[in-house]
């Protein structure tokens, strides 16, 4: 039976201090009772011989210092896990709030997760197509990869995140072993709504789990949401060898959460108010996505994240993309122009799709026009620059022809209908199509041999 | 090993033991009673503050702390090569076999195998006087690599007893020296360094030979020597990552330190695949056999990130003191600075620019300044060159760790976001970027070359400037109204941007050029240049020399002149040829 200690030294924020303490273990969640009535959980941040300093997990309201209870737990923050888990829906920290009663747990993990060795993971290379042109052909979807969604304010990320979960074949033809992990941090109720009516008119909702702290709760719970969540998606995968996409929305809530904590504690802040660790933070979550060599299963991931302001070189997207294998960005000046899926091809990337496009994944092809796309697109921008400068009229037959190709380009390759679904066949034939626009000797990105093969094939 | 002290506080990987105690600064010691690696980085009367290499959860004030008396080193001996090591020297595969997928803390394991027994060829007698230095065995260590194992370099006597040639492992010994003060001692296969410190040499060298990298962009444009510097900075997704990759791979060095330093785990398994099955074209077995891997991911612990660097450091002077040329590839160094700032902000330092510690620059400077080409102590010769990605926050130069990686590398190879975007691989912006090894090495290119190498190097780089400046004026004005001797400019800068500077890495005649067909391609687009230049000057209109295709020809000589034919380099001079006197007829 283990001590409880009553009453608390100092309360600021999310942050109390206990004095006092025996045999108090970083890290370690200390569970409060407030008037022995309210239950909440706290982890401790920092240790010195007798006194510990404690993050609340809930808000501390009604906490004193006088009538809260303190009780060790003597363990980090664990996670029970079940099979069941899919079709289930938890809070935050992992307690099922769906009505349906407790799991049949069988295993509890840390979820604080350990970073996986590098001699033991398995180079990703199998292509999921998504039946987006803009993504398949151009910023290819690896199983394994962490692929996030950089977006803005009122964009449409959760239409699009929502479409890439229905469209991408994720499993094989039965279906049976794919699920989907579903983080929200910080999300409005109507987007957590959204998403479950998605799942439930594709028929996938069987094969979610979802974890959901939203708006209102809790700003601390918030750093343990996306933890438990891949806890449950690796638990998924690797033991229960199931390939699992888990999505995360809205990393800028959880970053927000971290900062919060992190000014409470009064460290040394680094840019814009954010911790310094906030890269370490970010890549302990990030690096969880991976396949395991020799295990049936994968994890996938695709966050997403608003851009405070659209801006790319804030903090958060900064550090993200830094620490992923590439990012999809939206744009508002697409989403202007009526264009869905609006996405930004130039800086958008996969970084592994090198390794799981061209011969015997997609078509030998695909690599080369996927540079010339982007070599292409990339001249449209100079070309619609000089138009607005000297007039479309007196610009060169060539650069007319850029701006014929680049309205077509967005129009009918980057824009499509939501529930469209295009093979990886009619995405690169459309790019040939779109190529035909401009003269051969502009194509100096695609090898002469595939020139010949391709380029006024059938016309 | 013995108790000397408790942990009296824990604030992530800082731990604090009270009051006045015995250990030393930068001391090796164990941490709780899981025994976890620490190093000590501060001592007071008050208290003493240790970093700790692992994760510290669970961890509780009044468990013990034991001290080794030693400073954190790295054993040195073979076993290194075609191995893959985490940031303090810890074999990942042993790790691996020890437990499972994941790395947990706590992990026993000896840095290298000491129950490998490695053929040894001895190379001293008895009664030979020894300096440290002095290689005392040869061990095949790969297929690739001669091991030459050396008395460490703080010993110096006269060989009293030597083993006979045969298999030993590393914990052998191999000879017994009697020093100067009469002690004896045993010299083994491997010895012991602490990684802070730099293997001592007998002098530096001014460096005049190049590292030849078979990407032209750096081996023409902006060169590095052997023993050189070079950062490569840039925001993600400008292709740093593949730029170390393909250097890598196929730079002329004899071993290769590949430090991912806070880097994606999947890189690490993508160059530990891709490493085994790629043939090193100059031994003809795997590159793995020539290289090793200090991993220590982003989701490692931070203060073992901080010390990757220096472990990697430590194992390449190791082969230079054998006298090999070396290359390290420390991908990110922004990493290892934000490891120094994050200890710094729980150490409750004052900050310097955007939370840095003050002794960032001094870091970085003592890092850089361990690379060169040196005489060692056995006068062998052997280089260090250190080449170092740099990950500044939001793309922007300006932020401190490009800044002060600028003031002590020789080499700027300035990554580009905008020609990212476009697939202008490597994006090496040839405006920013610079090497201070030009005027070094080329004497060096003038013998090994061509005469004529640095000649038309400087040409090359004037016309990227003139096309520069001009297409700020086209992109006012179009190009339309531009004469035709600029518009010639603004086609052969095109020629030069996709013909020689863009490299595609995945093509397999592409992805390393020898010196030799550089030096051709860029004899060819000046001699094309030279010829238009003429037609020019006669009155002929530009419009008309576009319709040739000889410019997208010319373009595509990287992919359709094999690295082992350049001979076909005298038809395109001839067809330049044709091209003229075609012209010529037309306006004749």
């Amino acid at each position: 039976m283990s001590i409880e200690y009553l009453g608390l030294d100092s309360i600021n924020g999310p942050l109390v201090v206990l004095e006092g303490v025996q045999d108090a273990a970083y890290d370690e969640i200390v569970e409060f009772s407030v008037q022995r009535t309210e239950h909440k959980l706290g982890r401790i941040i920092e240790v010195y011989e007798d006194k510990a300093i404690i993050q609340v997990f809930e808000s501390t309201t009604n906490m004193s210092l006088e009538n809260t209870h303190t009780k060790l737990t003597g363990r980090s923050m664990e996670l029970p896990l079940a099979p069941e888990m899919l079709g289930r829906t938890f809070d935050g920290i992992g307690r099922p709030i769906d009505g349906l009663g407790e799991l049949n747990y069988v295993s509890k993990r840390d979820v604080n997760g350990n970073p996986l060795n590098p001699v033991r993971r398995e180079y990703p290379r199998n292509f999921i197509q998504t039946g987006l042109s803009a993504i398949d052909a151009l910023t290819t979807l690896i199983r394994g990869q962490k692929l996030p969604i950089f977006s803005g304010n009122g964009l449409p990320h959760d239409k699009l995140a929502a479409q890439i979960v229905r469209q991408a074949n994720l499993g094989k033809a039965n279906d049976e072993e794919f699920g989907i992990v579903f983080a929200a941090m910080g999300v409005k109720h109507d987007v957590a709504d959204f998403f479950r009516r998605t799942f439930e008119e594709s028929g996938v909702i069987d094969h979610v789990t979802m974890f959901l702290n939203l708006a209102d709760d809790p700003v601390v719970e918030r750093l343990i949401t996306p933890k438990v969540a891949l806890t449950a998606a690796e638990f998924l995968a690797y033991d229960q060898g199931m390939h699992i996409l888990v999505i995360l929305t809205d990393m800028t809530s959880y970053c927000e959460a971290l900062r919060e904590v992190s000014s409470s504690k009064q460290e040394i802040p680094s840019r814009k108010g954010y911790p310094g660790y906030l890269y370490s933070d970010l890549a302990s979550l990030y690096e969880r996505a991976g396949i395991v060599a020799g295990k049936p299963g994968s994890v996938t991931q695709i966050p997403i994240l608003t851009m405070p302001n659209d801006d790319i070189t804030h903090p958060i997207p900064d550090l993200t993309g830094y620490i992923t294998e590439g990012q999809i960005v939206l744009d508002r000046s697409l989403e202007g122009k009526s264009i869905y899926p609006p996405i930004n091809i130039l800086p958008s990337l996969s970084r592994l799709m090198k390794g799981g496009i061209g011969e015997n994944y997609t078509r030998e092809d695909h690599q080369s026009v996927a540079d010339q796309l982007f070599a292409s697109y990339s001249k449209v921008n100079d070309a619609r620059s000089l138009a607005s400068v000297i007039g479309e009229d007196e610009l060169s037959e060539t650069d007319k022809k850029y701006l014929k190709f680049g309205e077509r380009f967005e129009n009918h390759f980057i824009g499509q209908e939501d529930d469209e679904d295009r093979t990886i066949i009619e995405t690169l034939d459309l790019a040939w199509d779109l190529l035909h626009i401009l003269p051969r000797n502009e194509l100096n990105r695609i090898d002469t041999g595939m020139l010949d093969n391709y380029f006024n094939k059938g016309r | 090993m013995k108790q000397l002290g408790t942990i009296y506080g824990i604030n992530g990987p800082i731990v604090y033991v009270k009051g006045r105690t015995l250990f030393q600064m930068s001391e090796k010691v164990f941490v709780g009673t899981e025994k976890l690696i620490g190093e000590v980085i501060a001592l007071t009367n008050e208290r003493t503050t240790i970093q700790v290499y692992e994760e510290t959860s669970g961890m509780k004030p009044g468990e013990p702390v034991f001290s080794t008396g030693k400073p954190v080193s790295v054993t040195l001996g073979p076993g290194i090569l075609n191995n893959i090591f985490d940031g303090i020297e810890r074999p990942l595969k042993k790790i691996a076999e020890q437990s499972d997928e994941y790395i947990r803390r706590g992990a026993n394991v000896q840095l290298l195998d000491t129950e490998r027994k490695w053929p040894v060829h001895v190379t001293v007698e008895v009664g030979q006087e020894v300096i440290g230095g002095t290689i005392i065995a040869e061990v095949p260590e790969t297929k690739t690599i001669l091991h030459k194992s050396m008395v460490p370099p703080n010993i110096e006597g006269r060989v009293v007893e030597v083993a006979a040639d045969g298999d030993y492992t590393i914990t052998d010994p191999i000879v017994k020296i009697q020093q100067l003060d009469d002690s004896v001692v045993e010299v083994k296969l491997a010895q012991e360094w602490p990684i802070r410190n730099p293997r001592p040499t007998r002098s530096r060298y001014e460096s005049s030979i190049p590292l030849v990298t078979g990407q032209r962009v750096v081996d023409s444009l902006f060169p590095i020597a052997k023993g050189g510097t070079a950062a490569i900075p840039g925001g993600f997704g400008t292709g740093k990552t593949m730029m170390q990759h393909q250097i890598a791979k196929y730079s002329d060095a004899d071993i290769i330190i590949y430090i991912g330093c806070g880097e994606r785990g999947n890189e690490m398994t993508e160059v530990l695949e891709d490493f085994s099955e790629l043939i090193d074209p100059k031994s003809g077995n795997s590159l793995m056999e020539r290289t090793s891997l200090i991993a220590n991911t982003s989701n490692m612990p931070v203060a073992a990130r901080e010390a990757s660097i220096y472990t990697g450091t430590t194992l390449a002077e190791y082969y230079r003191d054998m006298g090999y040329d070396v290359a390290i590839m420390a991908d990110s160094t922004s990493r290892w600075a934000e490891a120094l700032r994050e200890l710094s902000g729980r150490l409750e330092e004052m900050p310097a620019e955007e939370g840095f510690p003050a002794y960032l620059a001094s870091r970085i400077a003592t890092f850089y300044e361990r690379a060169g080409l040196m005489l060692n102590l056995n006068e062998t010769e052997g280089s260090v060159s250190i080449i170092g990605a740099v990950s500044p926050q939001g793309g922007d130069f300006s932020e401190p760790v490009t800044q002060n990686t600028k003031r002590f590398v020789r080499c700027f190879w300035g990554l580009d976001k905008a020609l990212a975007h476009e697939r202008h691989y490597p994006a090496v912006n040839w405006l920013d970027s610079y090497s201070e090894y030009v005027g070094d090495l080329s004497a060096w290119y003038r013998d090994n070359v061509s005469s004529d190498f640095v000649d038309n190097r400087r040409q090359i780089v004037e016309i990227l400037h003139q096309e520069s400046t001009l297409m700020d004026v086209v992109k006012l004005i179009g190009s339309d109204v531009l004469p035709d001797d600029q518009k010639l400019t603004i086609e052969i800068g095109r020629v030069i941007r996709l013909g020689f500077l863009q490299q595609n890495a995945f093509h397999p005649e592409d992805t390393s050029v020898p010196l030799l067909k550089q030096e051709k391609m860029m004899e060819i687009i000046l001699y094309l240049r030279k010829r238009c230049k003429m037609l020019i000057s006669m009155g002929m209109p530009m419009s008309l020399l576009l319709r040739e295709d000889i410019f997208s020809r010319i373009i595509a000589i990287k992919y359709d002149v094999p690295n082992d034919k350049l001979d076909l380099f005298d038809k395109y001079k001839k067809d330049i040829d044709d091209f003229y006197t075609k012209i010529m007829d037309i306006n004749a």
